[in-house]
Formats: structure tokens, C-alpha cells, sequence
């Protein structure tokens, strides 16, 4: 929502700034759109342009395809798994470390938080070598803590910087007034770190949806929907068939981060 | 008959700060009890160990003869007004009140009564469906008073209750308080740094400093026999008469403190009646305050302050710098422990 400061900030811009502004976000968004546009080329080999036709043919054909639906069905499954063991992990670590003071306190934090600075992959080389050391066969669930590993980092960081926002009165009114830790929790705690988890949750599901450096590395022959991907490129038969999921698979992504966009804004009805 | 509440050589230490030093202390049932003190001084620390929030180094802490130390703060049977009040920005402001029976089990529509009930007593029920972020200060400390009651607790606790009103609305909540009290006959236990307030409300006050309790006593043996200079400079601001002048003075050694008000100004060259002890000094300062005026007076290497009525001072306006005579009666000269 333009604010009133940023409408005066864009009438005081020059033409050339303007330009400028429009160029830059052209620049980001030009790819996208063409990959929305040739979904639907009636041509299926080269992006000649403009697009002879149009057609909506693809969009069957993909709908009839066994693997797009096996791909995106794992997808969804590992995204789903390793967001629910990120929302239960990040949250007691955030817990662990917001409230509490203890020697170590700050080189845990960082440990924590390092899974998400550290290149994809390098997490992958290191978990294909512990499962490899570990006799543990690649799979569903290697891709699962693959994923967790970032996915727990983004709810620990959602989660404690809302907690950090709840004065302590809060809790200890609520145990004052008789109630117990769990109650406390479910009463006070959770109402106030609900959107935090929502937004943390819907932000780890769509990047384990679209991971695929460390995915690359513990899938074993599963394939989950960015593979699928990495794999069409170098079959260049039906391309409009790799744009016409990648149009599905932005649609589907977008819903949850516009949310967790939306949830995670500061709003300024507290009191 | 057992105190209500009961201190036992209670130390609470934070790394090496001692913010409660082998602290023992009783407060009897249905008493209106403060803690006074500059901030530090460990009164705080020493409410969130009766409210089980904090638990002592060492030392007991026992409510109406139970040793309930290390015993969690929802199994106390006090509950605690907060500084900033606590209220829950996502519940209505009657469960937030009805929060404390709510955890207890009570039905819906029985706790919403309670609640009601307990806001009348407020005089906020009107506001009941109100979001907290909906009212203001004073309001918000209402409804905070509303909810430690309603558990009908035998103590409840006040961290400056009044800390963050203005003036005005402090001075009103002290006499609403102070009612509510008494008409519930519950045991108050309040938090203050501001010695009007704890003189002006409590049955009895313990001054603290330095984590330790330096007096406890009523509001008037407080103010006329301040035990140590400290007790005697916060509370009513007395000047602290020691050194050379009291030796002058008294013919002794000790410390001694002596109220403003008992102080009488006169021209360097009026005669003092017997048995009144006086000393002549210069004026430094006078700081008007509507009803009454403070004279500071330089004497020697002390400055005293002597309060006039206005209406007395009218009379004479020296100029700054001018020599002054000052006189007291021998007996309001408070003599004071040395620490």
C-alpha cells in the first residue's frame, strides 16, 4: 500500500530516476513473463518471437502426464513433512533461547541460525556423506531433514522475534493467576506467536517446494518437482510443457507468500 | 495470631549483586503494607519472591505459615498488580478479568459473572467488551486490579500500580485503593518509590536501601523518629544536622536530623527564646512552592532548609545573601543511628 511519504518521494524523482526504477523492475520480472507466454506458444521447440499461436493444448498435456503429478505430489508431501517437523523443532528452540539466559547462549544461536547462511551445497555434500557413513538409503526422509535444516532456521528466526516482543508481565500475570505452563502457552503464548508460526510455516513450505542444490544430493532416484525441472532442460521435447508447470508451480507459491507477507507486517492494534 | 506473609533471612543474589541482603520481615493479615525504596534498593526483588516470580539464594518465605518457598507462582494464593499492567492485548477486557477462573475451570457463563462483578467493583463494567488497546491508562489499571481480584486472593501485590498515571489520576486510584482495601479487608503489599504515596496509604512502611530494610514502622513514627540519616532524607526530606555544627549545637557527636517545618527563620539580630537551640547562617536560595516556600540556608559546610508558610514569609523578603538567624526547640532535634 503506497504510503503518503512514498508518493511524495515518487513526485519528487526525475524522469530518469522513474526510468530507472521501471528498467530495474523489468529486469526482474521479464523472465517470469516469458515463461508465462510461451505456456501457451502453439510452436513447442524454440521461444521465436512473437509466439505463432496461442493454445491452451499444454496445459492438457501436462495434466495427463504420470510423472508431472508423481514429482509434484513428493514435493508437496517432503514440503509438508519437513515444515511441520520445522514448526515443532523452531518453535522450542526459540523458546529455549529467547527466555532463558545461560553460558553459550549466543554460540548456540549461531549454530542455529548457520544452516541458512551455509551454501546448499555444502549442507548437501555433508548430509550425502553422514548418510552415506550412516548406511541410511537416500530417500523420502533424507530429503525430509534436508530440508528441515533450513526450514527449522525460519521458524526459530520468525518465532523468536516475536517472542522477544512479549513482555515477561505477560507471562508471569498469566501464572499469577493460576495458571500453568501449558496453560500459559495455549492461552497466552500461542495467540500472540499464532500469525508468527503461520508466516514462519508458509515461508519454509515454499522454499523446501522449489529446493533443489541439497535436495540434488539426498534425493537418491526420488524426484521431487525441481528435479523433474532440472531434468526437462536437457530434453527440449514439449517445452511449453516445463512453462506450463512452471506457471502452476508460481501460482501455488505465491498464494502463501503474499500471505505470510500480509501476516508478518507489523500491525498497530496492539495495545 | 500468624502473619500473613512472613520474610526469613532472605537473600536473593544475582551473580555478585545482592539485591535482597538477609531480609526478615512480617506482615500481618489485612494490613496496608509498602515498600519503600530508591529503585534498586531490592524492594521489587523482594514482591517477586512473595509472588513465587523469583525464589531466594537463600532464606524462607512463608504466606499465613506455610513455607511456600520454591513453590510456583500459580499454587500462591496471592496475585499481583503489574507496573505495566500485563493485561492480554488479544482478550476483551472481561476475559482478561475472567482469565484467572478460566484457568481454573469455571464454566463460561459462571466466570463471565464473576468478572462482571469483580468490574463493578472497578466501576468499569461498562467497558467490558472493550480490547484493551481501547482504553486508557487509568482504565487499563483498573481493569489490572480487576483481574488480581478476581481469584479473591487473601494478599495481592502492587509493583507501582500508579507509576505511569498522571498526577491527578495518581491521587484519585490512591484514595479508590486504599477503599477497596479496606472494604475487601485483603492483606496489600505495595511497591512504591514515591514517599507521599506509601506515607499517605499504608498502615505501615518498610523503607529499603541497598537491598536491605533500614526501618519498618508506621507513616508517623517514620516521618517524626527516622532511625538513620538515610530514613530521615527520603522520607519528608529532613536535614541531616552532624560534624562540627552538632557538636556546636549539642555538645555531642551523634547525628542528628531535623524536619523543615520545625525550623523558624529569623532576622540575625532578633533575640531567640531560652531553651531553643539557633545558629546564623546565609541565605542561599528560595524555592517557591505555592502554599508554602523553602529556604535553603548556608551554615558553615551545611546548607539546612528551613519550609515557611507563605503567608508568614510575606512579611520579611531578604535578599540573597542575607544573614539569617535559625531556630528550633531542643526537642525536634531526632537523633539518629550512625551506619
Amino acid at each position: 500500500m503506497p504510503s503518503r511519504r512514498m508518493r511524495a518521494a515518487w513526485d519528487r524523482a526525475t524522469l530518469g530516476q522513474k526510468i530507472a526504477a521501471f528498467a530495474g523492475l523489468a529486469f526482474l520480472h521479464l523472465p517470469v513473463w516469458v515463461i508465462f507466454l510461451y505456456a501457451f506458444t502453439t510452436e513447442d521447440r524454440t521461444y521465436q518471437f512473437p509466439p505463432p499461436g496461442l493454445t491452451l493444448k499444454w496445459f492438457e498435456v501436462a495434466f495427463a502426464r504420470a510423472d508431472i503429478w508423481a514429482a509434484l505430489k513428493l514435493s508437496l508431501a517432503v514440503a509438508s513433512v519437513a515444515t511441520a517437523i520445522a514448526l515443532l523443532l523452531g518453535t522450542l528452540a526459540a523458546f529455549a533461547l529467547a527466555r532463558s539466559r545461560f553460558r553459550g547462549r549466543e554460540l548456540i544461536t549461531l549454530l542455529f541460525v548457520l544452516p541458512i547462511a551455509l551454501p546448499g551445497i555444502v549442507t548437501g555434500i555433508a548430509l550425502l556423506a553422514a548418510f552415506k557413513m550412516g548406511g541410511i538409503q537416500p530417500g523420502f526422509w533424507t530429503i525430509v531433514v534436508g530440508h528441515a535444516t533450513f526450514c527449522i532456521v525460519i521458524v526459530h528466526n520468525n518465532v523468536i522475534a516475536r517472542l522477544r516482543r512479549i513482555p515477561p508481565s505477560w507471562v508471569e500475570a498469566s501464572m499469577d493467576l493460576g495458571a500453568d505452563g501449558l496453560q500459559t502457552f495455549r492461552h497466552v503464548l500461542l495467540p500472540q506467536i499464532a500469525t508468527a508460526l503461520l508466516a514462519g510455516g508458509m515461508l519454509a513450505f515454499a522454499l523446501s517446494f522449489d529446493e533443489i542444490i541439497v535436495t540434488l544430493f539426498t534425493a537418491g532416484h526420488e524426484r521431487t518437482l525441481p528435479i523433474w525441472f532440472f531434468n526437462e532442460l536437457f530434453r527440449p521435447r514439449e517445452r511449453p510443457i516445463t512453462n506450463v508447470v512452471a506457471v502452476t508451480v508460481v501460482l501455488i507459491t505465491l498464494v502463501p507468500i503474499l500471505l505470510a507477507y500480509r501476516l508478518t507486517r507489523p500491525n498497530d492494534t496492539r495495545g | 495470631m500468624t502473619p500473613a506473609i512472613e520474610l526469613a533471612g532472605v537473600s536473593r543474589l544475582f551473580g555478585a549483586v545482592r539485591a535482597l541482603d538477609d531480609v526478615s520481615l512480617a506482615i500481618a493479615g489485612g494490613e496496608f503494607f509498602a515498600l519503600l525504596g530508591p529503585s534498586g534498593s531490592g524492594k521489587t526483588t523482594c514482591l517477586r519472591l512473595i509472588a513465587g516470580f523469583d525464589q531466594p539464594t537463600t532464606g524462607r518465605v512463608m504466606l499465613h505459615g506455610e513455607d511456600v518457598t520454591g513453590v510456583p507462582p500459580f499454587q500462591r494464593s496471592v496475585n499481583t498488580v503489574f507496573q505495566d499492567y500485563a493485561l492480554f492485548p488479544h482478550m476483551s477486557v472481561v476475559e482478561n478479568v475472567a482469565y484467572g477462573p478460566m484457568v481454573r475451570g469455571v464454566g463460561a457463563d459462571e466466570r463471565r459473572r464473576l468478572a462482571l462483578e469483580v468490574l463493578e467493583l472497578v466501576q468499569l463494567a461498562a467497558l467490558a467488551d472493550r480490547a484493551p488497546s481501547q482504553l486508557s491508562g487509568g482504565q487499563k489499571q483498573r481493569v489490572a486490579l480487576a483481574r488480581a481480584l478476581v481469584n479473591r486472593p487473601q494478599v495481592l501485590l502492587l509493583d507501582e500500580p500508579l507509576g505511569a498515571l498522571d498526577l491527578r489520576l495518581r491521587e484519585e486510584m490512591q484514595i479508590e485503593l486504599k477503599a477497596i482495601q479496606q472494604r475487601l479487608g485483603i492483606t496489600f503489599v505495595y511497591v512504591t518509590h514515591d514517599q507521599g504515596e506509601a506515607l499517605s496509604m499504608a498502615d505501615r512502611v518498610a523503607v529499603f536501601r541497598d537491598g536491605r530494610i533500614e526501618q519498618v514502622d508506621t507513616p508517623r513514627e517514620l516521618y517524626v523518629r527516622p532511625r538513620t540519616a538515610f530514613v530521615a532524607r527520603f522520607v519528608g526530606s529532613a536535614n541531616v544536622i552532624e560534624g562540627a555544627l552538632a557538636r556546636r549545637l549539642t555538645g555531642s557527636d551523634r547525628v542528628f536530623a531535623i524536619r523543615p517545618e520545625m525550623i523558624e527563620v529569623r532576622g540575625s539580630d532578633e533575640p531567640v527564646p531560652g531553651g531553643m537551640l539557633s545558629c546564623e547562617g546565609t541565605l542561599e536560595e528560595v524555592h517557591y512552592h505555592g502554599a508554602t516556600s523553602r529556604w535553603h540556608v548556608r551554615v558553615g559546610e551545611a546548607v539546612l532548609t528551613a519550609v515557611r508558610a507563605e503567608a508568614a514569609a510575606a512579611a520579611v523578603i531578604p535578599a540573597h545573601g542575607a544573614r539569617l538567624r535559625l531556630a528550633w526547640a531542643r526537642e525536634s532535634l531526632v537523633p539518629l543511628e550512625e551506619r
